[in-house]
C-alpha cells in the first residue's frame, strides 16, 4: 500500500496538540497510524456549533478524513474512536503525565508525513494505561519515555557499557554517553545511581510491570531524573511539560 | 511600500490579532479619510486603556479602580465565588443574569504543553479568598475543553479539604442544535448530567 497521501485520504490518529488559528479555526497535530505526523486545519472547530465538537481535543483517538493542502492539510470529517481525555483530565497526575507523553511524541517525530507505526502504538498504549488509572502515572510516563527514545533510535544502555559494549552491569551512568558505562570508558562527571534504579529502568523498558510496581519511591525519583536527563540531552531543547508533571 | 507615517501605521495595525496586511492597509486608509474627531476619540480610548485599566486586587478582573465594579457592588452575595479563566468569561456569564455572586479570574488554564502550571495562575490568591470563612460555595466555570477540565480537577482536589460545596458548570447539548450532529463526548456528558422533568 502506498503511503503517499492522496488529495483526499483517510487515517486514524491521536491528537497531539492544537493551536488556535484565526477567529474560530485550529491547527491540530495528529500522529496517525499510516501517514505519520500530520498538521491539519480544523475549520470552525472553536464555534459551539462546530461539527467537530470535542472530537479534535488532545488525547482523542479519531478516524479522520483529510484533504491534502498546499502547506497544511484540511480536516473534512472526524469520528471518535475513543476519547482518552475524558478519563485522563479527571486525574491531575494522569493529565500532567499524559501531556508529557503527547509533547514527547510530537518532538520525537521530527518529519511530518513519515510513517511511524511504532510511535503511534506506543502513544495509544500509554494513553490507554493512563486512562485506566491502574498503574502509577509517573511510572507509565517513564516507561513511555524510555521506549519512545528507543523507537527514535536512542535506546539507553542499561546493562552493557554504552561506549565499548563490555558486558555489565556497570555502576557508572553517563547521560552524554547514553547510559551505563564501564570503568575504563567512564567520562568525568558520570553519575553513580543506585543499581536498583537501573534495574527499575530496565523493567520499565522491557515492560516488566511486576518488578516496576514493586519499586520504592527513592528509586522511582532517581529513575525519573535519569530518564528526563537523557531525553533533554537528545532533544536539545527541553520539554515544557516535563517539569510540571505531578509526581506526588 | 508607502512612505513613512502611512507604512508605520500599516505595520502597527498588522501586528494586531486577526489583522493581516491587506486588512491593515484598509484600516489605515479608512483612518486617513476619517474625520479628525473620530481619530481623536480612538487615540484617547487607546491612551485611557493604557493609563487607567488595571486588575482588580480581589478577583483579578480588569478594572479602573482598585476593585472592579462587581467586587464593589454591595448587592452581590459574598458566599459564592465563580472561577473563570479570562475577563471575557465574566462578561459572558454576566450576560446570562443568572449569577449573583462574585468572580475569580485565574488568568488562563493549566496547560503543561505551553509551560503553564498552577503557579502561573491566580490559584494562591483564590485559596486566600476561600480561607476567610465567608465563602460557602465554589463554582468552577473554566472552559469545557481539556485544559479547562484539568484545571477544574486540580482546583477540586486542592479545595476539597476546605469542605466547601464545589460544582462544575454543566456541559451538554447547545440550545437550538441537532442531536445527530452532537459529538460523542458532548452527548455522553449530556446523558450523564440529564435532569428529571417534574410532571
Amino acid at each position: 500500500m502506498s503511503t503517499t497521501p492522496q488529495a483526499l485520504y483517510r487515517d486514524e490518529g491521536i491528537v497531539l496538540r492544537t493551536q488556535k488559528l484565526g477567529e474560530a479555526d485550529r491547527i491540530v497535530t495528529v500522529l496517525t497510524r499510516r501517514t505519520g505526523k500530520v498538521r491539519a486545519v480544523a475549520k470552525g472547530v472553536r464555534r459551539t456549533k462546530s461539527k467537530f465538537g470535542a472530537r479534535l481535543e488532545p488525547f482523542s483517538h479519531v478516524d479522520l478524513q483529510l484533504y491534502t493542502g498546499r502547506n497544511l492539510d484540511i480536516v473534512s470529517q472526524a469520528e471518535s474512536i475513543r476519547s482518552y481525555g475524558t478519563e485522563i483530565v479527571g486525574d491531575y497526575r494522569a493529565y500532567t503525565a499524559g501531556t508529557a507523553v503527547l509533547e514527547t511524541a510530537d518532538r520525537l517525530t521530527v518529519e511530518e508525513k513519515e510513517p511511524s507505526l511504532r510511535m503511534f502504538l506506543l502513544v495509544v498504549g500509554a494513553l490507554r494505561t493512563l486512562a485506566e488509572g491502574v498503574k502509577p502515572a509517573p511510572l507509565v510516563l517513564d516507561a513511555f519515555l524510555l521506549r519512545a527514545m528507543s523507537v527514535a533510535g536512542w535506546e539507553p544502555a542499561l546493562g552493557d557499557c554504552a561506549r565499548c559494549g563490555e558486558a555489565g552491569p556497570h555502576r557508572h551512568f553517563s547521560v552524554p554517553a547514553g547510559g551505563t558505562v564501564c570503568p575504563s570508558c567512564r567520562p568525568t562527571g558520570s553519575a553513580m545511581p543506585s543499581p536498583v534504579t537501573i534495574e527499575l529502568l530496565e523493567a520499565l523498558l522491557s515492560g516488566d510491570w511486576g518488578r516496576a510496581e514493586a519499586s520504592l519511591g527513592t528509586n522511582r525519583r532517581e529513575g525519573s531524573g535519569l530518564v528526563a536527563a537523557l531525553l533533554q540531552w537528545h532533544l536539545e531543547r527541553g520539554l515544557r511539560s516535563l517539569p510540571l508533571v505531578d509526581r506526588t | 511600500m508607502y512612505e513613512g507615517a502611512v507604512q508605520d501605521l500599516i505595520d502597527e495595525l498588522g501586528r494586531l490579532p486577526g489583522v493581516g496586511p491587506k486588512s491593515a492597509q484598509r484600516i489605515a486608509f479608512h483612518l486617513l479619510a476619517a474625520e479628525s474627531t473620530d481619530v481623536g476619540r480612538l487615540v484617547a480610548a487607546l491612551q485611557r486603556v493604557q493609563a487607567e485599566v488595571r486588575f482588580c486586587v480581589t478577583c483579578h478582573n480588569v478594572a479602573e479602580t482598585e476593585q472592579c465594579r462587581i467586587c464593589r457592588d454591595p448587592r452581590r452575595t459574598l458566599d459564592v465565588i465563580c472561577v473563570v479563566e479570562e475577563p471575557k468569561d465574566v462578561v459572558a456569564i454576566e450576560r446570562t443574569r443568572e449569577f449573583k455572586g462574585r468572580y475569580h479570574v485565574l488568568g488562563g488554564a493549566i496547560s503543561p504543553i505551553e509551560g503553564i502550571g498552577p503557579d502561573d495562575l491566580k490559584v494562591k490568591e483564590l485559596m486566600t479568598r476561600l480561607m476567610d470563612g465567608q465563602v460557602t460555595e465554589l463554582i468552577i466555570a473554566t472552559d469545557p475543553n481539556l485544559e479547562g477540565e484539568a484545571t477544574a480537577a486540580y482546583l477540586a482536589r486542592l479545595v476539597g479539604p476546605l469542605g466547601l460545596a464545589v460544582s462544575r458548570l454543566a456541559s451538554g447539548l447547545p440550545v437550538g442544535g441537532d442531536l445527530e450532529y452532537a459529538d460523542e463526548v458532548t452527548l455522553g456528558r449530556a446523558f450523564e448530567g440529564r435532569r428529571r422533568i417534574d410532571a
